[in-house]
């Protein structure tokens, strides 16, 4: 219930937000005394516009939904159908990267690893299965997919092994490390797309990849809705059998709650920290390995445009779970296509989904914060190391 | 700390860290011949400019030249001898030496980039001081909270929201230096909300951290794209502090134009340098400070208020950085762009750590990464072939070597990031 209450505090406190940065609103209380009700009426307004696009953008609208499929059981025409489906498939496109870089962020924290460079990996995988997708051609698609999927991966892996071997053997501190590679990352990929990797033309972006190379879509086109998601949903279950049912996970998992009874048991910290950097590199590479061969189909600058900062409060809400980190993406996915739609439509800047994301994890981490708004009485709980000081 | 036994154990390797220290000398020195003293034309000079280019107090003095091949060979050789000795011998203080071959480095480098041409040399120290401005300060504000022992990483946040906030109040009012308040009151207000969640609710200090720094990305760009981009001339416009020389200091030549003809930030960051030493080490708050965040629960017993101790050092910290952030609009350009801290509160941590939670030490290492930030800008004016993009990862991997420890490990207070419980 903790995570549920957290969300809903940060979306109130999001609309107040949106209330008084409103310009109507702010002019409609210079004269509050003289009719509040224009002022409270202004505010309602202002925060259904928003709210209202927003899960108009993010959902669709049910009515529609309904007589899209009287249309099409009466004529056979699926064309509103499709227009109704928009939506909802949109969320589900814009939630499968977070699948993966929730993922990636939970499986850190899982070993006591705060991976805060979940952008960066996410920005060398998308290159690095950008480049596998352009640059080999005449491959059958059961050959070059993979191959373009696992060069994500491995890019990802590759970047987040970085600082991974710098903290198991130097102690460097992940956290800072990690954000250093992601601005070390988003210079790389400038000078990639501006040299070796650029396409002809003026524009700093990747050739397209080859069709041979991207994840089948089920819809026609402009619904992008596409086979990474259901990869997703299964790396996910494969997350969740690795965490708890193999022993590496279960290495992974004791080095990451208590370090000291892990080297007694005989694991090796070094390994084991080395290990899960990579394994949470990797997914987080699947994210913009998927959202490069599903749904953009090139690399451009600003790729990652967030979504590795966005996982860090999926992870959290998540409680580190493969299946709250699911449910969490779905959740966060729906309410940034929606932002989308709700930037256009009511004029309210993309930005407000951060201001929320920023609330929403200090009120996951803080649930005593919780507790004491909404008056709930304190219960034990068991504690999740997420992350250490300074490498000591 | 009960974690420090955790650290890998060090395994017995066929080189010893002596030895390795050895080969790096020689490797530098190597590279110094190789990349720089080949395909030189005899005779070529390197003019480095000791005026700087800007209108100066500074009484002038002649520039220096260096012929080009004689200095690259010297500093080359150098570097080998000191590293042959190194392997031979063994110096007391490798690491002193390493600072030494650095240098060379660093010096063969610009010779290197300078040949035939002319280089401000004291205009690139200059403006090494002020780049280094904010990551000192961000720097220093990491010293006064983690001696009391809460890890702050929001600094990055914290001087994003403080930019933002000193631009408008300093753009409204039309006074920098309400808008300087500004600025220091966010800071106040962000570290004091990191401070709540770290000390009363006992939150992960990183999470915390993490949550104020997404939020600030967040809440800026928002304010940025709701009302600072129409409105640029009414709210994000401000000016800059102009520069004002110290009479006679600003006179000395070399050091003159470097330090003493500054802008206001540039000045308070050295005073709060000197200042945050002597409290630190001289007076009954610093020694309060140092025993709260080595060892509260000794502390706590004397009768010190550790949660004060700690609620004070941070939000005191959150000052100090919102002075940061508002060098980056009311101090550098006079405007504020989305995410223009691009790291630099990071970096001022990497400062702390390599300064050894000094703050003098951490003032030294702000020096180099603002040495690496002006460096690479007068490189890509000098057209060094070095694509411009990896000029700009130099300060990002400069942090990354110096968390690696490759210049001596530092020791954090004892029980920095961890949350006291009172018994």
């Amino acid at each position: 219930m903790m995570p549920a209450l957290a969300v809903f505090t940060g979306l109130v406190i999001g609309a107040i937000v949106i209330a008084i940065t409103d310009a109507n609103v702010i002019a409609a209380y210079g004269n509050f005394l003289r009719a509040p009700g224009t002022a409270l009426a202004a505010t309602w307004r202002s925060i259904a516009s928003a709210y209202g696009a927003l899960f108009y953008g993010s959902l669709g609208s049910p009515k529609e939904l309904y007589q899209a499929i009287q249309i099409y059981r009466s004529t056979g025409d699926n064309a509103p159908f499709l227009r109704a489906i928009w939506p909802i498939t949109e969320s589900l496109v814009a939630s499968t990267p977070y699948i993966f870089g929730g993922l990636a962020v939970a499986l850190g924290f899982r070993c006591g690893l705060f991976n805060i460079g979940a952008e960066g990996q996410i920005g060398i995988g998308a290159l690095a299965a950008a480049w596998v997708g352009y640059s080999i051609t005449g491959l059958p698609q059961f050959i070059h997919l993979p191959l373009a999927i696992l060069a994500g991966a491995l890019g990802g892996a590759f970047w987040a092994a970085i600082p991974g071997y710098l903290k198991a053997k130097t102690g460097a501190h992940e956290v800072v490390n990690t954000i250093m590679m992601n601005w070390i990352s988003f210079r790389l990929s400038d000078w990639l797309l501006n040299g070796p990797m650029k396409a002809p033309g003026y524009r700093p972006i990747t050739p397209n990849i080859e069709p041979t190379a991207t994840l089948p879509r089920f819809f026609p086109s402009p619904i992008r809705f596409h086979a990474g998601f259901f990869l997703a949903l299964a790396i996910a279950g494969l997350v969740y059998w690795f965490l708890f049912k193999t022993t590496l996970g279960f290495e992974i998992r004791t080095v990451g709650a208590n370090p000291r009874a892990a080297r007694y048991a005989g694991m090796s910290i070094t390994r084991n920290i080395i290990l899960a950097m990579v394994f949470s590199g990797a997914l987080a590479g699947l994210a913009g390995a998927s959202q490069v061969l599903g749904v953009d189909h090139w690399v451009g600058q600003g790729f990652s445009a967030g979504y590795g900062f966005d996982s860090i409060a999926l992870a959290l809400l998540g409680k580190s779970h493969p299946g709250g980190v699911v449910l969490a993406s779905l959740l966060f996915g729906t309410l940034r296509s929606g932002a989308t739609r709700m930037q256009s439509l009511a004029g309210i800047p993309i930005d407000i989904i951060s201001i929320i994301q920023g609330l929403v994890i200090m009120f996951v981490a803080a649930p005593a914060t919780i507790r004491w708004l909404y008056r709930i009485r304190v219960e034990r709980i068991e504690e999740v190391v997420l992350t250490r000081g300074w490498g000591k | 700390m009960a974690i420090s036994a955790v650290r890998p154990r060090a395994r017995a390797a066929f080189l010893n860290r002596s030895q390795w220290m050895g080969i790096l000398f020689l490797a530098f020195g190597v590279a110094i011949l190789l990349f720089f003293g080949r395909g030189l034309e005899p005779g070529q000079q390197a003019k480095f400019g000791l005026n700087p280019g800007w209108v100066s107090q500074a009484i002038p003095i002649p520039d220096l030249v260096l012929p080009v091949q004689p200095t690259i060979y010297i500093l080359g050789s150098i570097a080998l001898l000191l590293g042959g000795w190194q392997l031979a011998r063994g110096f007391r203080s490798a690491d002193a030496v390493l600072g030494v071959i650095a240098i060379c480095f660093v010096v063969a480098f610009l010779t290197w980039a300078a040949r035939g041409k002319s280089f401000n040399l004291v205009g690139m120290l200059g403006s090494s001081l002020v780049r280094a401005t904010p990551i000192a300060l961000a720097a220093l504000c990491g010293v006064v909270s983690e001696r009391s022992g809460v890890v702050n990483i929001a600094i990055e946040g914290i001087m994003l929201l403080s930019a933002q906030a000193a631009v408008i109040v300093a753009t409204i009012t039309k006074n920098l230096y309400l808008g300087l308040g500004a600025g220091i009151l966010t800071g106040a207000i962000f570290a004091a909300i990191h401070a709540v969640m770290a000390i009363k609710f006992k939150v992960n200090q990183i999470v915390s951290a993490t949550a104020i720094n997404i939020f600030a990305t967040g809440a800026t760009s928002f304010i940025s794209a709701r009302f600072l981009e129409k409105n640029i001339d009414r709210l994000n416009n401000s000016g800059t502090f102009p520069v004002i020389p110290i009479p006679l200091l600003s006179k000395i030549p070399l050091l003159g134009p470097i330090f003493f003809e500054n802008g206001i930030i540039v000045y308070l960051m050295l005073i709060l340098t000197v200042v945050v030493h002597i409290v630190l080490f001289y007076t009954p708050w610093g020694l309060r400070t140092r025993a709260v965040g080595e060892h509260p629960r000794a502390a706590d017993t004397l009768g010190i208020n550790v949660f004060l101790v700690r609620y004070v050092n941070v939000i005191l910290g959150g000052m100090i950085a919102g002075i940061g952030g508002a060098y980056f609009t009311i101090g550098s350009v006079g405007r504020f762009d989305e995410i223009m801290t691009a790291g630099k509160g990071f970096i001022g941590l990497a400062a702390m750590i390599f300064g050894k939670w000094n703050p003098f030490g951490a003032f030294a290492s702000s020096l180099i990464f603002g040495f690496a930030d002006s460096l690479q800008i007068k490189l890509q004016i000098l057209r060094v072939p070095i694509p411009s993009e990896f000029l700009l990862m130099a300060p990002y991997l400069v942090t990354m070597i110096v968390l690696a420890g490759v210049v001596g490990r530092a020791v954090p207070p004892a029980a920095d990031g961890e949350p006291y419980e009172k018994q």
